[in-house]
């Protein structure tokens, strides 16, 4: 690890004047992947600014609207009653991340700008467009069994690692933003970029911005969610895909239905179309396997992971299946 | 009479230390002046270093020196002839890379950080050349060294005549130890000729000895320190080319050093179980006699050793076959040098081999366990020997009670949970029994208290506790009043901790230093103790500590006590007899699993585990059941998560570290229930404990694969089950 001065701002606004006079600093809470990073020296920030003084770590409600700030930590979400009576996907999915060890440091900003846990990513010895561009993608003809399916590129098939984002993603999440340049915010669908020919870029947040919170619409998915992770090991693994199912059913009709999933793509992974197939049908398995007929229609795979169409399909229907409680 | 100490559920005597941070591991010491240490390790895995500039690392703060084959001082024991070019890694001997991970400097500085720092700073140069660490690749160079033989008995392959028979071929991946303790050394010149070393270890007396060549030193001048040990597995059972680099690196700088591994090089310098890519043959009578057996093996090793271990040994003996052939044979990759890893190769054979015993009882429309007791050896087929012990029908008898083996369905598929197919599966594990050499030495104290010494390791099962407890039993004093001091090169010659054999060979020698104790004993009273003047020896009784002639006793402190002694010191040695001639020796193991396999995800999920042991008298109830947990846990990582993965481009691990490596966690583990034979073993030892290490893991992948199929219908011959492998 190089060495690195370290500040801890008191304001926002102090931590985004240190951030946007030195390119290479870098915003830290949890620390749970920026240090691995550093330790591994694929990042090497000669300046560390500390956000865990600032006051982010909140959830409140208000008309209707879910607001959670970006140092709330994940443990902290997940088990908090407004998330578990309002939006159980995401605490859902938040507990099938990491461990609890982690998910006590880890914050809810922080888990949106973890990066791929791509092995040629994580080895400076390797190729990795998104570490070094420039240098190729490793993983393309390497060791590709947990990458990308859906809207990779020749220069880089990684996957985005977060459950959290899965169901925020599924129910239409808005990012707040602040900068040198004032506040703004980001549908969640739009933060997290796919890599094109610039996967060095994660996500479209500009040069000194902070996250400082996310919005979480009224939503109608309280019943029936499931956010399935299927894995390696049963605790502390990555997805190798999962899927974030919601519906809202009645009179035995889907009236609206959200599915996204992880371990698929370079983001979270929205499966409109797939929705758009499910609203008005009855929640039956022949019309969840039609959704997932849909949703894997543009997959594309490398030498390893062609298991992931039909186990993203299977995925798809099994959520569905648990969701719907049929 | 006190009550029997051995095959009472104990604490561990060390438990207390253990949980309160109180057990100092090697890392944990810190001599005076200590400096830390780094390694530059190759990214390349073949070729030449052609140059190495560690000017910018040397001016880093802190960096006391770069240490590399281009400024390291003579090392006596590398100028020694050896006609055999396998001598193994000669670290820092020269620009040779063999390996991706190879280290090619050290560098030394005043903090860990600012050594790890510099070590990113050191430049160096390579000349690539090609490089194979495909097994895949290389099968067509597979050999056999001289040692490696050949068996057959009665005919070769005559399973292929048989009326029923299968051929499959079954691979597993390199496995990495990855215990949770990280290796390393400290290394201490405290003069030019006197090294002392904080070393994880498996055996102290071996570190020694592997030194002691190495830098031309009497053995009295090398002290090694390893009293607690935070996991090995068989990682520490040899001294490693790391660990002389440290010693190197300390000779020349003349200060203490130390080196902990990261976890990414645990991958590559410390061994590893090797892939291993096995065919069995095998054929049976309709009626399901065995009549032939063809077990053939190739597994991995380095370009500079050749690692053996018994892959294809347990088809020799397992099963009452009259034709049985086997071959094993060798691939040089470019990978350092694997070692023995938990149940070692007769972990990776037993797959193969209680694999294909369930196919062919899948096609013989036989229950598996039926086909292995209609196959059971009632006399060593290998050997043709009686056993010493051998209660494994009972086992199996055992095992399939608890498991509730009568619910499980002949046909694959047929049984479901809350959405789940439902699989029962079951194997045998065996290991053969050994006992070594060893010495102990026992000095009892004027308060009656009793100290045993001996240069044994514990690597986690709790060897000082079970000590303590043959030490209560042959002396009849109370446990509390007893230690059992280890890990220390200075005390008496132990064997290292491996192939399942501590309890039996130090055990002995524990035993038999406590009678030669009360013997000594007996000595000083009927020499000097008027109540026991005219007493021939022989005729004094012992009880509780005591020594008893009648109705007179007399403590053993009171002995010492009467002839003003402070202490009274004795120490045997102890090995086996002939009796290793006369019988075959093995433990056994009989493991059930019930699996859930979820249809739609191909997860697997193991839900009940039993376990049974057949392995002589048990020491300690508990930590005997964690052990068997232990292994059980290292066979679920076996067969559904553990595989190291490499770049074959590179010649280079991509899932080297925690996350990544798969081993299982408390998720992966369900209630397992282990039960014990718990019968003595008549001949093996003076406890009849046979071992119990590595039976806990053998057989234990196939239990859970053979469950699988009876789930789904589906094998699994390649290792781990992953979930893609069942979509």
């Amino acid at each position: 690890m190089n060495q690195f001065s370290y500040v801890r701002p008191a304001s926002q606004q102090a931590a985004i004047d240190a951030i946007t006079r030195d390119s290479s600093a870098r915003f830290i809470a949890g620390g749970t992947n920026l240090l691995d990073l550093m330790k591994n020296g694929v990042l090497a920030p000669e300046k560390l600014v500390d956000i865990n003084r600032l006051p982010l770590r909140n959830i409140t409600l208000n008309n209707n609207i879910l607001h959670i700030g970006a140092l709330t930590l994940n443990s902290e979400v997940a088990a908090h009653p407004l998330i578990k009576t309002h939006h159980p996907l995401l605490s859902q999915a938040l507990l099938a991340g990491a461990s609890q060890q982690l998910r006590n440091m880890a914050t809810t900003g922080g888990n949106m700008m973890q990066r791929t846990r791509c092995s040629y990513f994580y080895d400076t010895t390797m190729p990795c467009n998104k570490r070094t561009p420039g240098s190729g993608c490793g993983a393309i003809g390497g060791v590709n069994r947990m990458h990308a399916i859906f809207g990779a590129s020749d220069q880089c098939i990684a996957v985005h690692p977060s459950d959290m984002c899965i169901a925020l993603v599924a129910l239409d999440a808005t990012v707040l933003v602040a900068g040198p340049k004032g506040n703004r915010r980001i549908p969640f669908g739009e933060f997290h970029r796919l890599p094109g020919n610039t996967p060095d870029q994660d996500n479209n947040l500009g040069k000194g911005e902070l996250i400082t919170g996310i919005e979480i619409p009224h939503s109608p998915f309280t019943n029936h969610v499931y956010y399935l992770k299927v894995r390696d090991r049963a605790s502390y693994a990555f997805a190798l895909v999962s899927v974030a199912a919601a519906l809202d059913i009645s009179n035995n009709t889907i009236r609206d239905a959200r599915l996204a999933m992880g371990g698929v793509a370079h983001k979270p992974w929205r499966l409109h179309e797939a929705e758009k197939t499910l609203i008005g049908k009855t929640p039956t398995v022949e019309n969840f396997r039609i959704a997932a007929t849909v949703a894997t229609q543009s997959a594309r795979t490398y030498q390893h992971n062609a298991f992931k169409v039909p186990m993203a399909q299977n995925s798809i229907v099994t959520a569905l299946q648990k969701a719907a409680a049929v | 009479m006190k009550k029997q100490a051995v095959g009472q559920s104990m604490d561990r005597v060390d438990g207390r230390l253990k949980v309160t941070g109180g057990a100092r591991y090697f890392a944990d010491h810190q001599p005076e002046g200590m400096l830390y240490a780094a390694l530059v390790c190759s990214p390349i895995s073949s070729g030449r270093i052609t140059a190495i500039d560690a000017t910018r690392a040397l001016r880093a703060p802190g960096v006391a020196d770069v240490v590399s084959h281009l400024n390291v001082p003579p090392i006596p024991g590398y100028k020694v002839e050896n006609p055999n070019p396998k001598q193994g890694l000669k670290i820092f001997y020269d620009d040779r890379i063999y390996s991706n991970g190879q280290p090619v400097a050290i560098v030394v500085a005043n903090t860990l950080e600012r050594a790890v720092y510099a070590a990113t700073l050191v430049k160096v140069t390579y000349a690539q050349e090609v490089h194979q660490t495909d097994m895949a690749g290389s099968i067509d160079k597979a050999f056999q060294n001289k040692n490696m033989k050949d068996y057959q008995r009665g005919e070769a392959d005559a399973w292929k005549k048989a009326p029923v028979s299968l051929e499959a071929e079954y691979n597993i991946p390199i496995e990495v130890h990855n215990p949770m303790e990280l290796a390393g050394i400290i290394a201490h010149w405290e003069t030019p000729d006197k090294l002392t070393l904080y070393a994880k270890t498996q055996g102290v007396k071996s570190v020694q000895q592997s030194l002691k060549t190495l830098f031309q030193l009497p053995e009295s001048q090398i002290t090694v320190h390893s009293q607690f040990v935070g996991g090995a597995f068989g990682m520490a059972l040899r001294i490693w080319p790391m660990e002389v680099a440290t010693i190197i690196a300390a000779r020349k700088i003349r200060k203490p050093i130390k080196l902990v591994l990261t976890r990414k090089d645990m991958f590559t310098l410390v061994g590893y179980r090797p892939a291993a890519k096995q065919r069995i043959g095998i054929g049976a009578t309709a009626d399901g006699k065995l009549t032939g057996i063809t077990h053939e093996a190739i597994a991995n090793t380095s370009p500079y050793e050749d690692f053996t271990e018994a892959i294809v040994n347990m088809s020799r003996m397992m099963y009452a076959c009259p034709n049985v052939n086997t071959h094993y044979q060798l691939v040089s990759l470019n990978l350092s040098t694997p070692v023995w890893m938990r149940g070692p190769g007769e972990a990776t054979g037993a797959f193969a081999l209680e694999s294909a015993i369930d196919e062919l009882a899948h096609q013989l429309h036989m229950d598996p366990l039926q086909l292995r007791l209609i196959n059971h050896a009632d006399t060593d087929p290998e050997k043709n020997l009686p056993y010493s012990s051998k209660y494994l029908k009972e086992a199996y008898e055992m095992g399939a009670a608890k498991i509730g083996w009568q619910q499980r369905s002949q046909t694959p598929g047929k049984l479901e949970e809350n959405g789940w197919l439902v699989g029962y599966g079951m194997s045998s594990g065996v290991f053969g029994a050994g006992r070594g050499r060893a010495t102990a030495s026992a000095t009892l104290k004027a308060d009656g208290s009793l100290v045993i010494r001996s240069a044994a390791a514990d690597i986690g099962p709790g060897t000082a506790t079970a000590m303590v407890q043959i030490a209560a039993d042959a002396t009849g004093i109370d446990v509390k009043k007893i230690k059992f001091l280890l890990g220390e090169s200075e005390y008496p010659e132990a064997p290292r901790q491996g192939g399942s054999s501590t309890v039996s060979t130090v055990g002995s020698a524990v035993n038999d230093v406590c009678r030669n104790l009360q013997q000594k004993l007996g000595e000083l009273a009927t020499a000097n103790i008027p109540a026991f003047k005219d007493l021939k020896v022989e005729n004094i009784q012992h009880e509780d500590g005591q020594l008893v002639a009648g109705n007179t006793r007399l403590d053993y402190a009171a002995v010492l006590q009467q002839q003003q002694l402070p202490e009274l010191m004795v120490t045997t040695t102890s090995q086996a007899g002939d009796e290793r001639k006369q019988y075959a020796m093995y433990s056994f193991s009989v493991h059930f699993t019930k699996v859930h396999v979820h249809p739609a995800t191909g997860v697997v999920r193991i839900k009940h585990i039993v376990s049974v042991a057949d392995s002589g008298t048990v020491v300690n109830t508990k930590t005997a059941r964690s052990q068997m947990i232990g292994g059980v846990v290292g066979g679920i990582g076996m067969a559904l998560t553990e595989e190291a993965l490499i770049d074959h481009r590179f010649g280079r691990y991509v899932n080297n570290n925690y996350a990544d490596y798969h081993v299982p966690v408390n998720a992966d583990t369900p209630p397992t229930d282990v039960l014990f034979i718990n019968k003595k073993d008549p001949v093996i030892n003076p406890m009849g404990a046979k071992g119990m290490g590595e039976i806990a893991l053998i057989g234990f992948a196939a239990a859970v694969s053979n469950a699988v199929f009876n789930a789904t219908g589906k094998r699994v011959r390649d290792l781990p089950i992953t979930p893609d492998k069942l979509i």
